[in-house]
């Protein structure tokens, strides 16, 4: 991957000027390719990992992992039931997968009772949707490539030879 | 009680007093450390774990598991092309420390001189002087980047110069040898006939060419005693494992010293380190990522502020002058670290001739960086 995607996917807070100094760029040059990153959609977001377990504030939700087969639509296969489905703002993530069965979704709710309702009112109703498995989120301990648990890693000595 | 004069006359740190107070204070910003901040990756430290589980706790054979010597030489074959003997050629040490050690105690007669470049690791001269021999230093600094020349290697080789110490990428200043530099250092070392110590620890950890090991130049192998290990690349430092490849007769001297004062490296680093060899080197490549940029960040941000600061080839440090603020480096440091509270290493602790420069090490993290090169900037504008 490119060099200035790789720094921002770790921490997008890292300014170009300071992207043009750890990569041996003009500040210039790393402003324009960032630009037309977002315009040709490469960078889609700018976003904060929470840990919400720890954050005391923000309401108490629930997540889950849905398996969903469906019977794919002549002509355009799964995506034009992919979409309708992802469309719904419930919908965090969606994922065609190889297996047992096609679509993962990622829902959150504030409680089981509206994942449940999502589940009963809105996707399994839907024509092309067979069957779903429905799992609860009961622990997270590591997203997205970060451990949400505080390291009590030992420092090492502040200086040494 | 007296301690024997050989140990009495070795020179204290200078800079000891000033090593306690920066370990003794709290929320400093260190660039002060000479190892990496990466924890070891999981694969090796679950390898770890599995061979204590497994119950190997015992000693292994002085020279070291032959299932790591095997490992060790498949390995420097195919990165390097180095044809080295597992079971004559090679020793497993506890770390490059103890290689040095062995090193100079297995060639040294009482009087022999080595030449050893300076700013340099700061146990070179010492182990020299215990083990009876006399250090010569060579002077290297930054307007030919603290790289020895040959002529200079060539003009020090006096009566009683036996062997010669190099570094590369060298701790403290970063500098390495491109494979034509090498070539002519190889040449003056076979035509003085000298014995070369070659500390190769920050080897994966070179930037802008790749690295030549000095004993890979055809014939080369019978002058070279080549010495690696696991700390710097791997992120291992804590495990203690070094190893030493070599001529057949010195690896059996140093083998002989080794087996009676360290009988054998730790067993459980050594399942370790086969590991490393087997499944590291893109862990040691992602790290390898990490440390080109904050080293270009670094030197960057070093000669805005105005502090002289070559780019360094290789290793996780850099070392910039300080000539301009008149300060001596201790001074410098200690006034940085009672304003600032940023701690780093003054140069004059890698030979007592080095004055002007300072040690950063940028094995810390992106935040941390830039928060103490800020904190210079305003040390410095004041």
């Amino acid at each position: 991957m490119n060099e200035i995607l790789e720094i921002l996917e770790k921490d997008a807070r890292v300014s170009p000027v300071e992207i043009a100094k750890l990569t041996g760029q003009s500040a210039t040059s790393v402003k324009k390719a960032i630009k037309k990153y977002e315009k040709d959609g490469i960078i889609v977001k700018y976003k904060t990992v929470i840990n919400k377990d720890l954050a005391k504030d923000v309401n108490s939700f629930v997540r889950a992992l849905i398996e969903v087969s469906i019977t794919p639509q002549k002509d355009v296969g799964f995506d034009y039931v992919a979409e309708r489905i992802y469309s719904f703002p419930e919908v965090r993530s969606c994922y065609l997968m190889s297996g047992t069965y096609d679509l993962l979704l990622e829902i959150e709710g504030e409680n089981i009772q509206t994942v449940s309702n999502f589940v009963a009112s809105k996707l399994s109703p839907m024509p092309n949707v067979r069957v779903t498995v429905t799992h609860f989120l009961l622990k997270k301990y590591k997203e997205d490539g970060h451990v949400l648990k505080k390291s009590k890693r030992k420092q090492r000595l502040n200086i040494s030879y | 009680m007296k301690i024997a004069k050989k140990v009495d006359q070795l020179k204290p740190s200078g800079i000891r007093a000033f090593f306690d107070l920066v370990l003794n204070m709290k929320d400093v910003i260190s660039l002060g450390v000479g190892e990496p901040d990466f924890v070891t990756p999981w694969g090796i430290r679950e390898k770890a774990i599995y061979s204590i589980e497994q119950g190997y706790t015992s000693y292994t054979s002085n020279k070291g598991m032959a299932e790591l010597r095997k490992a060790i030489v498949n390995f420097l074959y195919h990165r390097y092309g180095l044809n080295y003997h597992f079971d004559n050629e090679t020793l497993i040490t506890v770390g490059v420390s103890e290689g040095l050690d062995l090193a100079v105690r297995a060639i040294l007669n009482p009087g022999d001189k080595v030449l050893i470049p300076e700013p340099c690791y700061v146990s070179y001269g010492p182990v020299v002087e215990l083990a009876g021999g006399k250090p010569v230093f060579l002077k290297t600094d930054i307007k030919n980047e603290f790289k020895l020349s040959p002529k200079q290697i060539e003009k020090a080789c006096t009566k009683g110069v036996k062997a010669l110490m190099i570094n590369y990428p060298c701790n403290p200043t970063g500098a390495s040898y491109t494979k034509k530099e090498l070539r002519e250092i190889a040449k003056v070392v076979k035509k003085k006939n000298l014995i070369v110590i070659s500390d190769e620890v920050y080897d994966e950890l070179t930037y802008d060419f790749d690295h030549t090991p000095l004993s890979s130049f055809p014939g080369m192998k019978d002058y070279v005693i080549y010495l690696n290990g696991f700390s710097k690349g791997y992120a291992m430092t804590g495990f203690r494992l070094g190893w030493v490849c070599g001529p057949e007769k010195i690896i059996a001297g140093m083998t002989k010293i080794h087996q009676y004062t360290m009988l054998c490296a730790p067993i459980i680093s050594q399942m370790a380190a086969v590991e490393a060899l087997r499944s590291g080197l893109k862990d040691v490549q992602s790290m390898k990522k990490e440390y080109m940029r904050r080293r270009r960040f670094v030197v960057s941000r070093l000669n805005e502020i105005g502090l002289d600061c070559h780019m360094p080839q290789g290793a996780f440090y850099v070392f910039p002058s300080i000539k301009k603020t008149k300060q001596s480096s201790l001074n410098f440091a200690q006034d940085l670290l009672k304003k600032k509270k940023v701690a780093l290493v003054p140069g004059v602790a890698f030979g007592p001739s080095v004055e002007g420069y300072i040690r950063i090490s940028y094995a810390s993290s992106f935040e941390n960086l830039k928060e103490a090169m800020l904190r210079i900037e305003q040390y410095l504008a004041k």
